[in-house]
């Protein structure tokens, strides 16, 4: 009983935080869309963002919880539109294209990925399956809270249901022996194979109305690729070389698909035809190019090349989580300025573009009334290797503090930090402390 | 004979010409001083002839003077597999690590090394001028290392030191379904190996010449650790595995460097009793297996410590197929470390622990010609290489 009772306080504690009204005043604040605010004020209530800016002309609500913040900067949570973290696998090795298989029912919320990343400043992640398959299935958008279940953390259609996109890939990474492709040709023909199967199953369901005994019997496959044709659900598609793109952007427009390509090594090939077409693109920033044969012309300044074309706001960053560390995420962004990117569209990059790509930017990726208080506390410039992420939160909690002992392992790492969180959720049986 | 004068002529002005530099930097870090301000290196015939304030070295009619933000000495990667391994990632360029025997120390590295990779090109684009690279780690002695300068047609040009140490993995990494299974079987094979290279050592220095064994390449290659020549460097994540290379170290009175190292923040009395080298895993190496414990404060622990340690690349076998030592140590430099000490570990100390700091890791007047030049801080994410310099040749000019 008195376990209970403790853990039942432990839970409430972070509900009250949200309830109160908190004003953050004196930091310079990046609010991804407007200008800049030196001396700045963010004010946040029940969780979303009420105010944002300038001292002078920002009141601080009666009765609010005052920090003071002057020499820190604040901007947005980032947005991280490709995440494995959550060591979930989606599809198996059964068949290329499986619609029907969700990462919602793959994802251990107590991993210790969540952590790093809410280190490293991520308070949103696309969690997707991975690219040995065509279509590896329906990939899971989470707020990155610490929770119990995954449902807790999943982000709603607006019917309720979790959201999330379907993860496709191209290229040689979905080849393999029979029923998997083993050619190009072969992919594409497969591809368009289910999504014609889809487009007749659709058809059906239209003709059907509300009438239930004309219905075709439930799919969960075809459910899925129809949510894609009526494009609830993003096509976000696993593609590198300039002819695979070529391919995406073929498909997606025959099939009328939403699609946001990712990794996009060749997008600096590419840009006049991403442009065209307004395809966003989820890039991901490698320290050296190869290591596999589609990454052999990988280069940093693609963000640039779709920069110089007019497609500043189809450019966004991701971390393809382990392949690049959630931790370090802002450093993706700061190595595209390295090769020519503006420092604008960098740190749109980390947020209000990939909140787009997520059907998102309502809700999350800049600083805004309304938004949700997400929301990172920085010692300084964001794209400064010197600056560390001090604190992160998410819909006014903290959720990442670099002065806890505990999320300053999760951070840089040390004794036990490959465990995953399990036990640290709240006080009790702290795995951590036993260590 | 006026024609061959002329030829001569010509032909010493061309090599001179092509090995005779000024740097002047608005920051120039020799690392055997304070930083220099407005500072300039004269180089001439490869090699640094002058080191100081720019209005203290007179730079001769000429020679080209090349004004850049900031100068460091040519970097230096402690540890690598580039050469051997190559970016395309595919059997053709994988040569770091032979599968086919858990021991094999007679594989040399200037037998495998392509100075034509491009990740070599890769890494000195960002001011790296010298790579300790070689056998990599996986095997519980893969083979041996070398160390190259980042430059030349063969590997003949390219080469500083041919066998620079013997590479052993510990752990997880060179154990496998086959022998050796355990890490008390790793130990034995290596005790069995040393022992065995030991009595052969014995038999060499008999005075009878006829009592002499032949030729043992994996023996002969074993005899250079064992006299102590070619340290021993010991590839090895866990506490216990790093205990145990000392343990080894002890018994056959080797010299062993500890490579990866992950957890070396639980045992670094031991390992600075030992006074033992340290070459740090990357700070951005995945926090995954026997490295899910390690941490990015460790280089800073191991100052504290004493312990003297390097930087290196290490080995990848995805992407990044090679890691950049610049970035590595940037990362390490803002965890705490500092932008001096981690200039350090890829530059003096780097060249200390690898036995070469007579020739590189610092300017100074004497040393190799070897340096990078950057247009802001080099650890920043956003600031360039603009040029790299090998004794006196500019191998790299560019925006990187």
């Amino acid at each position: 009983m008195l376990l209970r009772l403790l853990a039942l306080t432990c839970f409430a504690l972070p509900a009250s935080a949200q309830l109160e009204t908190q004003a953050f005043v004196g930091a310079r604040v990046i609010p991804i869309r407007g200008p800049l605010i030196d001396d700045g004020v963010v004010i946040v209530e029940n969780g979303r963002l009420r105010a944002v800016g300038r001292r002078a002309d920002t009141p601080i609500p009666a009765g609010a919880r005052v920090r003071e913040l002057a020499g820190k900067t604040i901007m947005p949570g980032l947005v991280d539109a490709h995440s494995h973290v959550g060591g979930g696998w989606g599809a198996d090795s059964s068949a290329p294209i499986q619609p029907n298989v969700r990462m919602l029912d793959a994802v251990d919320c107590r991993d210790s990925g969540f952590q790093r990343a809410q280190a490293g400043g991520i308070t949103t992640l696309n969690v997707m399956s991975g690219s040995g398959h065509l279509l590896s299935g329906q990939t899971i958008y989470l707020k990155n809270k610490d929770a119990r279940t995954i449902e807790e953390m999943a982000y709603a259609f607006p019917d309720g249901s979790p959201m999330g996109g379907m993860k496709m890939a191209n290229g040689t990474n979905s080849h393999g022996e029979p029923p998997f492709p083993g050619t190009r040709g072969k992919s594409a023909a497969l591809v368009r194979e289910n999504f014609i199967a889809a487009q007749e199953y659709q058809r059906k369901l239209r003709e059907a109305g509300d009438d239930a005994s004309k219905r075709p019997s439930r799919d969960l496959a075809l459910e899925g690729l129809v949510e894609v044709l009526e494009g609830k659900r993003i096509v976000h598609h696993h593609t590198h070389r300039h002819d695979d793109i070529q391919t995406v952007l073929r498909l997606s427009k025959e099939f009328g698909f939403r699609v946001v390509l990712h990794h996009v090594s060749e997008a600096w090939m590419m840009a006049d035809e991403i442009v065209a077409a307004q395809a966003p693109c989820s890039l991901i920033v490698i320290d050296t190019p190869g290591g596999k044969l589609e990454a052999v012309h990988l280069d940093a300044k693609s963000a640039a090349a779709l920069e110089q074309r007019g497609g500043k706001d189809l450019i966004a960053f991701h971390t393809d989580d382990w392949i690049t560390d959630g931790r370090l995420f802002l450093r993706s962004a700061a190595l595209a300025v390295r090769a020519g990117l503006s420092r604008e569209t960098a740190l749109a990059g980390l947020t209000i573009n990939a909140a787009r790509q997520l059907d998102l930017d309502a809700r999350i990726g800049s600083l805004e009334p309304g938004k949700d208080a997400d929301f990172i506390v920085l010692s300084g410039d964001p794209l400064s290797v010197y600056t560390r992420i001090e604190e992160t939160w998410v819909q006014g909690t903290r959720v990442f503090d670099l002065q806890d002992p505990k999320d300053r392992l999760w951070a840089e790492g040390g004794w036990g930090a490959g465990m995953d969180r399990a036990g640290n959720i709240c006080c009790l049986g702290d795995r951590e402390e036993d260590r | 004979m006026r024609a061959l004068a002329i030829a001569c002529l010509s032909l010493l002005c061309a090599s001179a010409q092509a090995q005779d530099l000024a740097v002047r930097a608005e920051r120039l870090h020799t690392v055997a001083g304070p930083v220099i301000t407005d500072g300039v290196v004269l180089i001439r015939a490869g090699k640094i002839a002058a080191v100081g304030p720019a209005d203290q070295v007179r730079v001769p009619d000429g020679v080209r003077v090349w004004k850049t933000k900031l100068a460091t000495p040519g970097l230096i990667d402690a540890h690598s597999v580039i050469g051997l391994a190559g970016y395309l990632n595919q059997p053709h360029d994988q040569d770091q690590l032979d599968k086919n025997g858990p021991i094999q120390p007679e594989l040399r590295a200037i037998d495998a090394y392509n100075p034509r990779e491009k990740l070599v090109e890769w890494v000195r684009d960002f001011g790296i001028t010298t790579v300790h690279t070689g056998h990599g780690p996986g095997a519980l002695i893969s083979g041996q290392t070398m160390i190259v300068k980042t430059r030349g047609q063969t590997v003949e040009e390219s080469v500083l030191v041919p066998y620079a140490m013997l590479a052993c993995t510990l752990g997880a990494e060179s154990r496998g379904a086959k022998s050796p299974g355990t890490a008390g079987k790793q130990l034995a094979m290596l005790r069995e190996a040393l022992l065995s290279a030991n009595e052969f050592r014995t038999k060499l220095e008999d005075p009878d010449p006829a009592k002499r064994p032949g030729r043992d390449l994996r023996k002969e290659a074993w005899v250079e650790v064992l006299a102590r020549r070619v340290p021993l460097l010991v590839t090895a994540h866990r506490h216990q595995d790093l205990i145990a290379a000392l343990r080894l170290a002890r018994e056959f009175n080797l010299r062993v460097i500890l490579d990866g190292a992950g957890e070396v923040y639980q045992v670094l009395d031991e390992v600075r009793a030992a006074g033992v080298f340290v070459i740090a895993h990357p700070p951005m190496a995945r926090f995954a297996g026997e490295l899910e414990n390690a941490s990015r404060s460790t280089p800073l622990r191991m100052l504290e410590a004493g312990i003297p340690f390097a930087f290196q690349s290490g080995h990848e076998d995805y992407v990044p197929k090679t890691r950049v030592v610049l970035y590595e140590a940037a990362i390490a430099s803002a965890y705490g470390l500092g932008s001096e000490q981690a200039l350090r570990a890829i530059t003096i100390d780097a060249a200390k622990l690898l036995g070469i700091e007579q020739r590189v890791g610092s300017l100074e007047v004497g040393k190799d010609g070897d340096l990078a030049l950057y247009d802001g801080d080099l650890f920043e994410y956003t600031s360039h290489c603009v040029g790299t310099v090998i004794e006196g040749k500019i191998v790299f000019e560019g925006l990187r």
